[in-house]
């Protein structure tokens, strides 16, 4: 994955709360056995309604979708991050992101941001107001930064470092594989296999 | 001081533990469906990386298969399947394919097989993983990042969650079901309400539940933004389990009982919150909105949005009438349905069948009802004991078994505008068909508002 450090871009704001996975990316969209073409069904079905924010030109080539609480809930679907990603966003920020979505975002460096609600709200009226506002994702610092504001946010050490070196799990995991090993000679005997 | 059942299954599995990072946590047991696990073979191909243990991972085929016999017809859903049958050959993978008798929906064939035993760690590229918390594992649904990371290392790094415990206390009234618990702990607690805990259920309510309501309880801790739920295995536990396929037998079997009455809460630990609800207060619960959380016992009415006093509830509940075309203050007994499911994940298991069929017997559907057994076992054995030529009678489609509509993966979905009461486990807009409006209900107000077309209590009719 792509490494992340900061990123300043635009911004859109998607009044909604509870916005699960089957929103984000509906379910006939998944039958793809490829990594690739999922932006074309990124929030297919609210794209339909022209009022929908993602067909607003004001906010076109917005890279920081700023969402209502409860992001990403519900199915574990990855194809929602990649949706995302390929459609073009860097970063979702919400006040409450579901688990799975979260923990999948951080696998494929789509950074997601927790602010408290308030700051989520401000920031949503304040690019509302000007959809050209410039905001800055700064994991580094652990910041988001606009127009004069500064929001920290938390993150813990060990995702952010991996993010910020872009690093891949999997090779991380296999450094350990003599530990595995070991564990696998101790697990009990009665435990099942598939065979 | 004593630990919760979730850090005693959690501490068995950690492989790894230094400072600053997340536990490396050893994975017993990995299912594997065609929707979410074509990416993760991809990976493994690309990085030159085998399946470390192929024989604790097991393949179906659930979420794109249609329920009537015959060949896939949608080419894409085809590809999918014939992709996981490839994949599954080459890294020399066990699947239940269409047709197989072992086929049927993910988490039902894992607690069939006695694949799913008390004190494992469970994960499936599937949110409703958490089903198997059932028999007191730790199971989680992932994505498919970590599916590949699981398939080449059999453990994956991760935080362990908080602890909580749902304390259900009283005894479920004659005719509330573990659908209609879990709904209303869902409305309680609220679809975040979950989020960043493994829930513990405990109390004497959830203690006489069969295994099959303890998997529907577990199943729907999704719903409420939990990582996982998690009943402490009992006597009702290794009933169940005795003399399956896969569980152990002779001497192993007392050994891993032994182990497995170890697995339950210490009396002096303490979890990080918990929620009490009084059980014997529950009636039938429905839901009226678009997402899980927005439910009501079937005796209330629409609710009216001014009534939330949180701004972003109101504003959900506004945008949740207008979806499913209801008005505040409508009787929810008067709402008419188009459409009844009974199947899923979350009620498509043999004694979910049963209950219907116990309503619908001597008694004509009104509506379309389609009757999905979870698996081709639930099925063989709906149709030893009957419940088809009863399904059959009473005009329902008694079908093959697959996640059908649950999620509009294959050809059973709803029309635009048209109206379900389901036993599934989400009301998501769109979930069933694009349009698709989705009323949550257990299988017996399910087979109930099939017979009058209007949601309905078995005790109405």
């Amino acid at each position: 994955m792509d490494a992340f450090t900061t990123h300043t871009g635009t911004a859109v704001p998607l009044r909604r709360s509870n916005i699960d996975t089957d929103q984000i990316i509906p379910a006939v969209w998944l039958k793809q056995v490829s990594r690739t073409g999922f932006e074309k069904g990124l929030f297919s079905a609210w794209r339909e309604d022209p009022t929908f924010v993602l067909n607003d030109p004001a906010y076109e080539g917005g890279s920081i979708l700023v969402s209502g609480p409860d992001f990403g809930t519900g199915s574990s679907r990855e194809h929602a991050v990649w949706a995302l990603q390929q459609y073009g966003f860097r970063v979702v920020i919400a006040a409450r992101f579901g688990d799975i979505f979260r923990n999948n975002s951080t696998k494929m460096g789509l950074l997601p941001v927790v602010l408290p609600g308030d700051k989520v709200e401000a920031l949503q009226a304040a690019v509302e107001a000007d959809p050209k506002l410039e905001v800055t994702v700064d994991l580094a610092g652990r910041q988001v930064r606009w127009a004069g504001e500064a929001v920290p946010f938390e993150i813990d050490d060990y995702t952010r470092w991996r993010l910020m070196e872009g690093l891949d799990d999997i090779g991380l995991t296999l450094r350990h594989s003599d530990e595995v090993a070991a564990y696998e000679n101790g697990r009990q005997p009665w435990l099942p296999t598939t065979v | 001081m004593g630990r919760t059942l979730a850090e005693k299954v959690w501490e068995r599995h950690v492989v790894r533990r230094a400072e600053g990072e997340p536990d490396l946590l050893y994975i017993d047991l990995h299912l594997i469906h065609e929707v979410t696990s074509p990416q993760a073979f991809d990976g493994l191909r690309l990085a030159g990386r085998k399946v470390r243990r192929p024989e604790l991972t097991i393949a179906t085929e659930d979420h794109n298969v249609p329920t009537v016999l015959g060949p896939i017809s949608d080419p894409v859903s085809k590809t999918q399947v014939e992709t996981l049958r490839k994949n599954a050959a080459e890294f020399g993978i066990r699947l239940h394919p269409m047709g197989d008798a072992g086929q049927g929906v993910v988490h039902i064939i894992g607690p069939q097989f006695g694949l799913t035993q008390p004190g494992m760690t469970i994960v499936c590229g599937d949110s409703h993983t958490s089903t198997h918390g059932a028999f007191g594992a730790i199971a989680f649904g992932i994505g498919t990042s970590e599916v590949e990371h699981v398939l080449a290392t059999q453990t994956l790094p991760a935080y362990r969650p908080k602890t909580m415990a749902i304390e259900v206390s009283g005894e479920l009234p004659t005719g509330v079901t573990a659908k209609d618990l879990i709904l209303a702990i869902i409305a309680k607690i609220g679809t975040g309400g979950g989020q960043g805990y493994i829930v513990e259920y405990r109390g004497e309510a959830v203690r006489k539940l069969s295994m099959e309501g303890r998997m529907t309880v577990c199943n729907m801790s999704i719903e409420a933004g939990a990582r996982a739920g998690m009943i402490a295995p009992d006597e009702t536990t290794f009933a169940y389990l005795k003399g399956r396929p896969h569980a152990p037998e002779g001497e192993a079997w007392d050994q891993a009982v032994e182990y497995w009455k170890s697995l339950r809460t210490d009396d002096d630990a303490v979890f990080d919150k918990v929620v009490e609800i009084d059980a014997s207060t529950l009636t039938p619960y429905v839901t009226w909105g678009t997402n899980p959380g927005q439910g009501l016992p079937l005796g209330d009415s629409v609710p009216s949005p001014e009534t939330f006093s949180d701004p972003v509830a109101r504003s959900a509940a506004e945008r949740a009438l207008e979806y499913m075309g209801l008005t505040a203050g409508t009787p929810l007994r008067e709402i008419e349905v188009d459409t009844v499911f009974v199947g899923s994940c979350t009620n498509g298991r043999i004694e979910d069948l049963r209950s219907a069929a116990e309503i619908l017997r001597g008694r004509t559907v009104k509506t379309r009802t389609l009757i999905v057994p979870g698996s081709m076992l639930v099925k063989l054995q709906a149709e030893q004991e009957g419940l088809h030529e009863v399904f059959k009678a009473a005009g329902a489609e008694w079908r093959e078994a697959g996640c059908s509509m649950c999620l509009g993966m294959n050809p059973d979905t709803l029309k635009p505008g048209e109206r379900s009461a389901s036993t599934s486990n989400r009301n998501f807009e769109g979930r069933q068909g694009k349009g698709g409006r989705t009323h949550l209900v257990s299988p017996q107000v399910a087979a109930a508002t099939a017979v009058t077309g209007r949601l309905t209590a078995p005790a109405d009719l």
